[in-house]
């Protein structure tokens, strides 16, 4: 006898529900579409979600499974990326100015999905590593790898290096952008 | 001994780390479209309008 529909909760994740979908799909129109799909089953199946657990993992996970099933059905790697994300974003620079948001996002986008689900589960989203792999059914070494990877991918798109002084300038950074992994180290 | 997987620096990773929680907060903290809270609002009445025994 529980005194609270849980269903009424919904409303209170959408936002964060939202940014992951975005973050994941780096398309406007599809993270909406998914954030609907995701709200729906959510809501028919609420009796499946388990009372005093987490339901923001509870609606990421909902979300990621039907992008990764849609993702599949589609035999399509290549996602439309149309700037959503990077347009909606602010262009102010870091407080410290040592990276431009844009170059950031730009970077960003380019990564696996896998690797940018990881870093928004762990690196933004404040889950742990342990949740984070429950949400994605892998293993918690899988998490930290495909975390690894995307913070070591970022680094070598924005050209940060450990001896030299985090300071990048946007043409520094476009140029690197531009070069398209020439890089040489 | 070579490393499977190139070690990032501490800094690098916690500025990185800094950037993506300044982009989810972004993208969190804009306006949820009116589509999401109509459908909510949509599903409820159906819920309640549909009160036969379940």
């Amino acid at each position: 006898m529980s005194g609270s529909d849980p269903r009424e909760q919904l409303v209170d994740h959408l936002p964060a529900l939202r940014a992951f979908a975005i973050s994941l799909t780096r398309n406007g129109a599809t993270a909406d579409d998914m954030v609907q799909d995701t709200i729906i089953k959510a809501w028919t199946n609420i009796d499946k979600f388990q009372a005093g657990t987490n339901m923001r993992a509870w609606l990421f996970t909902i979300l990621r499974n039907t992008y990764y099933s849609n993702r599949r059905k589609q035999r399509r790697e290549v996602a439309d990326v149309d700037g959503v994300f990077t347009a909606h974003l602010s262009e102010k620079p870091a407080h410290d100015g040592r990276l431009q948001m844009t170059d950031f996002n730009k970077a960003f986008v380019k990564l696996p999905d896998e690797q940018r689900e990881a870093l928004i589960l762990v690196g933004a989203s404040g889950f742990s590593y342990e949740e984070a792999a429950d949400m994605c059914g892998v293993a918690v070494g899988t998490i930290k790898s495909r975390a690894n990877r995307g913070r070591a991918k970022l680094v070598e798109i924005l050209g940060l290096s450990d001896d030299e002084p985090m300071e990048l300038t946007d043409s520094a950074t476009m140029a690197v952008v531009s070069a398209g992994g020439k890089s040489s180290f | 001994m070579a490393k499977t997987e190139r070690e990032i620096n501490s800094g690098s990773s916690a500025m990185i780390d800094q950037n993506l929680k300044k982009v989810y907060d972004d993208l969190a903290g804009e306006e949820v479209p009116d589509r999401f809270k109509d459908l909510l609002a949509k599903l409820k009445q159906q819920d309640s309008g549909a009160g036969d025994s379940k």
